[in-house]
This record gives C-alpha cells, sequence and structure tokens, in this order.
C-alpha cells in the first residue's frame, strides 16, 4: 500500500483512538486529512519542492503510531542534551512522552504536554485561540501533521516572566520498530513581555529509518522575546521535515537559529508573519554535511505591517555528494511601509560533487522599503589556505579553520552560552578535527 | 641554510622565474629588490611552498634538505617563516588563538607536546611587548579591520612567536608609516641570531636604513642580475632600476 493511502486509512482508527474531547479540534483533524488526500506529498513538480525529493523517503512501510513503550536511560543519551546548565526538559521517546527524562513545570509558567493541553479544560482559552491558527491550512505535510496531532510540547509563559532556564524539547527514536513515522506537534504561546529561549532536538539512536513531520506554532504576543534553537546532527537514516510557524506581534522579537549537521534529509520549513509594528524577526542557520546528505531550507518572511525588520543569515558547507537548497521568501505588502529586510545565504563547496540551490523571491509591494539580498557559491580561498599551512598549520586544520572562521558569524547572536560551545564542538566534530582550544 | 640552485617556476604554463641562484648562510641578511613584475613575490611563495606555482626546473635546499615535496606547513616545520604582503583575514579567531594553534601544531608535527599555557602566555607577553602591541589587539579577529600597518606588525608578532630559522619578509614596509617601520625593523634586529637568516623582500631602500643586509641581489624579469653587499641599495634608490635593466639586456 502506498504511505499516502496507508495514512488515510490509518487516519479512522487514530481517531476513535483519541477521542478527541472538542468539537473544534475533531473539525480541525478532518478538514486537515481532507487537505492532505487533496494533495498528497509534495512532489518536485510543486515549486516549493523542485529540489528536494520525498521520493526514497516514501518507499517505507512506516509505523504510523508506535504503541510500544521503550525506555532509555539518561547516563546513554545525556550527550544529546544541554547539560552543563540548568534547563527544563520535555522529552519524547518514539512519540511517548517520557516522564522519567522530562522536567516539566506549571509553576507561573505551562511547560508540558501537548496532550494534556488539548484535553484538559484549563487549557481550553489558549487552545481555541492559538492552536492551529499560524500554521498554514494549505499545505499537505502540515495538514498531515494536523491531522495525526496528539503530542508535542506546549508551552504557555504568561505577560511579564522571563524564563531564567531555557526549555529543551528532545525527541528520540529508538529503532523499536524497523521504520516509524512520527508527527510531534508543538504549541508555543508568548505574552506580553515575556523572554524564553528553547532548543529543539530530534535524535534517533539506532540506525532504523526514522521520517519526522513536526510542526511548531510559536505566537509572540508584544514585545515578547523568543530565541529558538534547532540542532539537528541526527543520524544517517533519520529524515525530517520541520514546519515552523511564528506569528508575532508588535515590538516583539524572534529568532530562530538552525544548526543542520546531519540526518537523511533534513526540509525546514520555516515562515514568519509579521502582525504588527516594530517587529524583529531574525533566521540564521549553519548548515555543514557530507556523504549523500540534503538539507533544504525554505524560509518565507510576511512583512504585513510597518516599520518591521527581518534578518535572515544562512551558511552552508557541503562536501562529498551532499546537496543544499536554500529558498528564501520575503514577501513586503503595500501597508509595510519602513520595512528593512536583509537576506543572506553564503555556500561553499567543499568537493567537486556536492550541490547547492540557492533562491532569494522577493515580492515587494511598498515603496519604502530597504530590501537587500545576496547568495554566494564559492570554495575555500586557496591565498587564505596558503597563508594557514605556511604557519605551520596542516591542510585539514586549516580548512576547517576556514569553514569555522566563514560560520562564525551566525553563532555570534547566539544568546546561550552553553549552545554557542556545544555548536563550537559540533562544527569541530563534524569538520573531523579538534583545534585544541576555545574558538 | 638555504640553497637555491637554478630555479624555474612558473603559474599556468607562463615562467616567471628564470633560473634564481641563490644561497643564505645562517646569520645573514639578504635583500632582494627589483622592479615591479621582476618575480620577488613569486620567488618568496616558491620558497614557502605555494601550490599554485610549478618549480619547473632547479632545485632547492634547507639546511642540506631538498624541499620540493614539502608543503607549506612542513616547511613551517623547518623552520620558514613568510611574512605576507597581503595577509589573510580570519574573522572569529583571535590573534591569539591564532598564534596558539600555529605553535602547537607545529610542535606536534615535531613530537613535542603543546606548549603549557603559561609557558604561551609568558611568550606572548614579552613579543607583543617588543613589537609595541596593545593587549586587546591580540584578541581581535585575525587580520579583520586591521590597517595595513597593523597587518604588518602582526606578521612580525607571528614571526617573533614562531621564532623560524628562515624569514623572507615580502615587501614588509608598505603600507608602513614611519613609527611603524622602526618598531618592525627593531622587532626584526631584536630576533636576529647567528642561527637564524632573513630575507627582505623590498621595491625600496627605506627598510634597509633600518634592517641592515649583509647581500643585496637585484632581481629582473627572473633572474638575479646583479648582487653586491648594501651600497648597491643605495646606488639603486638613487639611479632607478633602468640601467640595471639595461645592463641585463646587453
Amino acid at each position: 500500500m502506498e504511505l499516502k493511502d496507508k495514512l488515510l486509512s490509518s487516519f479512522m482508527v487514530f481517531e476513535d483512538r483519541v477521542n478527541d474531547q472538542s468539537k473544534e479540534l475533531n473539525e480541525i483533524r478532518n478538514t486537515a486529512i481532507k487537505t492532505f488526500q487533496q494533495k498528497g506529498f509534495p512532489t518536485k513538480k510543486d515549486e516549493d519542492w523542485k529540489y528536494t525529493s520525498l521520493k526514497s523517503l516514501l518507499k517505507h512501510d512506516y509505523t504510523i503510531s508506535p504503541q510500544q513503550e521503550s525506555a532509555i536511560e539518561f547516563k546513554d543519551v545525556k550527550k544529546y542534551f544541554i547539560h552543563d546548565i540548568d534547563t527544563y526538559k520535555i522529552v519524547f521517546i518514539d512519540g511517548k512522552y517520557s516522564s522519567f527524562l522530562s522536567e516539566t513545570t506549571h509553576d507561573g509558567i505551562d511547560v508540558c504536554l501537548m496532550s494534556s493541553a488539548l484535553n484538559k479544560p484549563k487549557y481550553k482559552i489558549i487552545i481555541d485561540s492559538y492552536y492551529n491558527k499560524a500554521a498554514k491550512a494549505d499545505l499537505s505535510l502540515t495538514s498531515l501533521n494536523t491531522a495525526f496531532a496528539s503530542e508535542g510540547a506546549y508551552i504557555h509563559i504568561p505577560k511579564n516572566k522571563v524564563v531564567e532556564k531555557p526549555i529543551q524539547i528532545v525527541h528520540f527514536s529508538t529503532g523499536n520498530e524497523v521504520s516509524v513515522m512520527l508527527q510531534p506537534r508543538n504549541l508555543i504561546v508568548v505574552d506580553e513581555n515575556s523572554h524564553v529561549q528553547i532548543i529543539e532536538r530530534h535524535q534517533s539512536l539506532t540506525s532504523n529509518v526514522v521520517l519526522t513531520n513536526s510542526v511548531t506554532e510559536v505566537f509572540a504576543n508584544k514585545r515578547a522575546i523568543v530565541d529558538y534553537y534547532k540542532v539537528q546532527n541526527d543520524n544517517q537514516e533519520a529524515s525530517l521535515i520541520d514546519n515552523t510557524f511564528i506569528s508575532q506581534k508588535q515590538s516583539s522579537n524572534v529568532s530562530v537559529h538552525t544548526f543542520s549537521f546531519g540526518g537523511k534529509l533534513i526540509r525546514n520549513n520555516l515562515q514568519f508573519f509579521q502582525k504588527g509594528e516594530r517587529i524583529d524577526s531574525t533566521m540564521k542557520g549553519i548548515t555543514i554535511i557530507g556523504d549523500k546528505q540534503h538539507v533544504d531550507h525554505n524560509t518565507l518572511v510576511h512583512h504585513i505591517e510597518p516599520n518591521c525588520e527581518s534578518h535572515q543569515d544562512y551558511k552552508g558547507i557541503f562536501g562529498d555528494r551532499s546537496t543544499g537548497v536554500f529558498n528564501g521568501k520575503v514577501i513586503v505588502e503595500k501597508e509595510a511601509q519602513k520595512t528593512n529586510a536583509f537576506q543572506a545565504n553564503n555556500n561553499i563547496l567543499v568537493d567537486d560533487k556536492a550541490t547547492i540551490n540557492t533562491k532569494p523571491q522577493l515580492e515587494i509591494f511598498a515603496d519604502d522599503v530597504k530590501c537587500s539580498h545576496g547568495c554566494t557559491i564559492g570554495q575555500l580561498d586557496k591565498d587564505a589556505l596558503f597563508y594557514l599551512r605556511s604557519r605551520g598549520i596542516p591542510m585539514k586544520e586549516a580548512k576547517a579553520l576556514l569553514m569555522y572562521a566563514f560560520a562564525n558569524n551566525v553563532l555570534e547572536s547566539v544568546k546561550v552560552n552553553a549552545i554557542k560551545t556545544r555548536i563550537n564542538k559540533l562544527i569541530a566534530q563534524k569538520l573531523g578535527v579538534n583545534l585544541g582550544f576555545d574558538l | 641554510m638555504l640553497h637555491i640552485k637554478n630555479l624555474h617556476a612558473g603559474i599556468e604554463e607562463k615562467g616567471i622565474l628564470k633560473g634564481i641562484n641563490l644561497e643564505v648562510k645562517a646569520g645573514e641578511v639578504h635583500a632582494i629588490m627589483g622592479p615591479n613584475g621582476s618575480g620577488k613575490s613569486t620567488l618568496s611563495s616558491v620558497i614557502a611552498g605555494k601550490e599554485e606555482y610549478e618549480v619547473t626546473e632547479g632545485e632547492i635546499f634547507l639546511n642540506g634538505e631538498n624541499i620540493e615535496e614539502l608543503g607549506p606547513e612542513e616547511r613551517a616545520h623547518e623552520g620558514v617563516f613568510l611574512s605576507f604582503q597581503y595577509p589573510v583575514e580570519i574573522p572569529g579567531v583571535s590573534v591569539t588563538n591564532f598564534v596558539k594553534t600555529a605553535i602547537n601544531e607545529t610542535r606536534k608535527a615535531k613530537g613535542l607536546e603543546e606548549m603549557p599555557a603559561s609557558e604561551m602566555l609568558k611568550k606572548i607577553r614579552e613579543k607583543a611587548e617588543l613589537l609595541e602591541i596593545d593587549r586587546r589587539f591580540l584578541s581581535r579577529s585575525l587580520n579583520e579591520g586591521f590597517s595595513g600597518g597593523e597587518k604588518k606588525r602582526n606578521e612580525i608578532f607571528q614571526m617573533a612567536m614562531l621564532e623560524p630559522k628562515l624569514a623572507i619578509l615580502d615587501e614588509t614596509d608598505s603600507g608602513l608609516d614611519i613609527d611603524a617601520l622602526r618598531i618592525v625593523a627593531n622587532g626584526v634586529n631584536k630576533l636576529r641570531s647567528e642561527d637564524n637568516a632573513v630575507i627582505v623582500i623590498t621595491h625600496y631602500q627605506r627598510l634597509l636604513d633600518y634592517i641592515v643586509p649583509d647581500y643585496v641581489h637585484v632581481l629582473h624579469n627572473g633572474k638575479i642580475v646583479k648582487s653586491g653587499t648594501k651600497e648597491l641599495a643605495l646606488e639603486l634608490e638613487e639611479k632607478g632600476y633602468d640601467w640595471i635593466k639595461q645592463e641585463a639586456t646587453i
């Protein structure tokens, strides 16, 4: 059976099982599955999927709703956490919440589970106001997630709270099933003047096939500050389709840093909607991949109101036969005067067989705006390599140093030092060298 | 120390060096002068092992060893240092960290342990003082946003830290004002010893007032057309290069 048909028939079973309390939620699911039924999986014929094919991922016979409970020891997975600072943790194993590995809270803020939020009356107001309100209804993969959404992270920060500890959302898959499809769903609502930092990671613990189709909605209300970090350094057989929708209100500031270092195929759909004035949106990324890995960044910033800014800076280093895609769309509506929108995508192809497809798309309807975009594709500068080598630094280390320097300015805006250090280490590890000092 | 025999080298089929012979002994300072395009920078790059240049004929010996097969980093480990005319900017890597890496990679290549942090720190402080370099400067990203003079001073700082056996200063005087020139030259002179040698590549005589050479060579059209003592540099300053060119064509 084709995966699409399997999903459609599983949906009926799933719907009975989840037995949603709310009629609204039930309607949301049914509309979503219809959208997916109608559109199916995207193909290379879709303009937005021209350079990313899901074909090889869809041929597996995925388990749609893994039932088996599995436990893992913290010591075995410690390295996948940012563990040298105190954090809240919302951890899932094969899509199921792991209370053992988690550290949630209801003390002034809600850091807990989507399954509770969807079903308990006390969360109803928030769910009714926010759930599925930012996720775009016409996207087939997002709709697929919406149809099956039952578990994930639920974070609600009421107004005037600066959350001191970062929140880690970690999804593990254990390989209990030969191949598994996971569809986590996260909702993050940050009220006026509040500030939160979030780290998200998907990690497969075996070499079994995993396909994750994740949807995250982030709402930043007036003057809220949200810093979101996505660490993507998964196994060779793990693929991720990340759909993140960010809805911002007046004077809010949201940044998303995406570090893509591993996995078979990663597609990041990242969309920002600016619904107020003086909004700041930042999206940055470092991609370092090799083998036959594929990473696709598909971004959208929708400037709807005046006096807002957006900053995009994506750096990519591609080795072996890896492929990269950057497609950055910026829409500036007629009302959105005095918009400042910057976009940069710079790439280094380390090997001859590596590929990058980069495409900026600017649709500007306002006349008093400052928009810039630039993309470059290059190789490591030979003169720079010679310079480093002439100082006694061997080729491999010299290349690593240059690649580090190339990606460096993306790290500068990382506000959590523990993350910066971790990413530094991951970069060094990814480049296969230890430079032996703290960069 | 350095013995170059009948060196022919070029880039992409184009011959630039056409038979260089040069011998530099420990303790000596040699100046190589010559008009633009005569091959001065090519010679320094070829000695340091830049791979874009192809050696088509002749040999370079360092301490009796033919270094043709050695990469730039291996030549550096053998004690060759090139002060670049145009040093490269490395954002995100501080001067200090860069120098530490260079020193420790060289030690690693020689089978030595990393230099202890306290020793490193002491050495950095000492050499920074010698070149009148501010401590804040050392934590800046390597060459990023440096003025021409700062870049050159930083090159000599690296030289001081690495303590090479053979230092090649490629147009180190360009972009330096007179004060910076004095500081840089003073640094180089302090580093001179009976065990090391310096090749100063320059267009002008100015630097040679401060770093006094034992020998002066004039490079023209890929060949050393005249060699002499420091008086030759003064003569060149006075008369320009035209007479050399004429002499060479006869």
